[in-house]
């Protein structure tokens, strides 16, 4: 076997680091663009989802212009906060935050007929990884009127089945409010009653994530209820 | 193909066995055994099983003709780290490129495209051909390779799709014949990583009841 002299490895080391490196960096600025525009789509799509409206990544876009009339954030007291971009904020990030200074999107969607729904992100941990999604609220700002969830990782045929329609339209026009407290959704292990207005079947192998999805859905509605009060008509 | 006679022919019968021999009974996965994770974890559906082929098949012949054209002047004592980091590059070129240009099946293959970099395959060819051979040979190699881990994911997603979901490439095929009617069911279990495993099993067990030579003495 040839010999080398330490020099010669550490020359060699240097510039192969240095190749990798340029070769990398300017793959990632030239690739950045339409990453990023991906991002974007896959975001507008699931925006469009919780209301019911299914788009391609070609009319994601054309769709969302159309639908979502305005945005909006909000603050824990219901208050609008001016000056920042509602698709551009980061759940993850606000949820680190302390409540009071966390932004809370809001997404308003008009339809042709003349209803509106009120959309919001969801961000939690399920069983393996983060899931997260948007639920949207009918006009009287208590009953959903529609979710879309996904997740990063859960067990394929279980857990992972909290993004099948079968179960996502079972939220649809239950109750968030009893009287008037907010008290979210509860999914059920073992099945809820058919007639209850605040819970859904949890999915059978899957107790865990569906617990964290009504955390998820609990600890990040929590915060809008003032908001919910305010503008409830 | 060749341009000088004294040269070997690029097609030769020791440069065509390279290709041919990691399809069958060189087989990566169902003879050495190697790559098995990914074989578990990708095959639930084809679309992604195909996707991780082609992107291994890249990952693989990329990077051994680059080790092979550099062998000569890689310093043994850090070839390991050369080989890590040339697969590395490539795999997270793969990696973009999909995020890039194909969403939705880089969101479906998540970790596993990062993983390829673990796959023992690319790894085993690196340090067991790559570094001792032509680039042309160390094509040809990588080539067979990942040809021959690739047709056994998507025999093993083609059977765990068609059995466990009822479609083929999302194709509904099980409703299409209407059997659903006569009260058939997907077989959920299909879907599950053991069953990848049983998968494979059956396709090694296949593969050495027709090819007795293959049998291990012991």
């Amino acid at each position: 076997m040839k010999q080398f002299s330490n020099r010669y490895i550490f020359m060699f080391a240097t510039v192969m680091v240095v190749i990798v490196a340029f070769v990398l960096s300017s793959a990632a600025l030239f690739l950045q663009p339409m990453q990023q525009r991906n991002a974007e789509v896959e975001k507008k799509r699931n925006v469009l989802a919780s209301v019911g409206v299914e788009a391609t990544a070609e009319t994601a876009e054309e769709l969302y212009d159309k639908y979502i009339t305005k945005t909006l954030v909000v603050d824990v007291t219901g208050e609008t906060r001016p000056g920042i971009d509602a698709f551009n904020v980061d759940m993850r990030k606000e949820q680190r935050k302390p409540v009071g200074e966390q932004a809370l999107p809001v997404f308003i969607a008009s339809f042709e007929d003349g209803h509106t729904s009120y959309i919001m992100p969801l961000e939690g941990k399920g069983l393996w990884g983060p899931i997260y999604g948007y639920i949207s609220l009918n006009n009287d700002l208590r009953t959903i009127n529609g979710v879309s969830f996904d997740h990063k990782s859960e067990t394929p045929g279980l857990g992972a089945e909290i993004n099948t329609t079968e179960f996502e339209s079972q939220f649809i026009n239950k109750d968030l409010f009893q009287e008037n407290e907010f008290r979210g959704i509860l999914v059920a292990k073992g099945g809820a009653d058919d007639d209850d207005p605040h819970a859904v079947d949890g999915i059978s192998g899957g107790t865990i994530t569906s617990k964290a999805l009504e955390a998820m859905i609990y600890d990040c509605l929590v915060n809008y209820v003032e908001y919910l009060k305010k503008n409830s008509n | 193909m060749s341009t000088k006679e004294e040269r070997e022919p690029l097609f030769s019968s020791k440069n065509l066995k390279l290709l041919r021999d990691p399809l069958g009974d060189n087989n990566p996965i169902t003879i050495q055994v190697l790559g098995i994770c990914s074989a578990l974890a990708v095959t639930v559906k084809l679309a992604p099983a195909v996707v991780m082929a082609i992107s291994v098949t890249v990952v693989l012949v990329v990077a051994n003709v680059v080790v092979s054209l550099f062998r000569n002047i890689i310093p043994p004592r850090i070839r390991i780290i050369f080989m890590l980091v040339v697969i590395a590059m490539m795999v997270i070129l793969v990696d973009q490129v999909l995020k890039a240009y194909a969403f939705e099946i880089s969101k479906q293959l998540s970790v596993f495209v990062g993983l390829i970099i673990t796959n023992c395959i690319i790894m085993g060819r690196l340090e067991g051909f790559a570094m001792a051979n032509k680039p042309w040979p160390s094509f040809l190699d990588g080539l067979g390779n990942s040809a021959g881990y690739g047709w056994i994911l998507i025999v093993v997603a083609f059977f765990r799709e068609f059995l466990g979901s009822g479609t083929i490439y999302g194709y509904p095929v099980m409703e299409k014949l209407g059997v659903y009617n006569l009260g058939y069911e997907n077989n959920g279990f299909m879907i599950l990583p053991p069953m990848a495993l049983i998968t494979v099993g059956i396709i090694i067990w296949v593969q050495r009841s027709r090819n007795k030579e293959l049998i291990e003495n012991n």
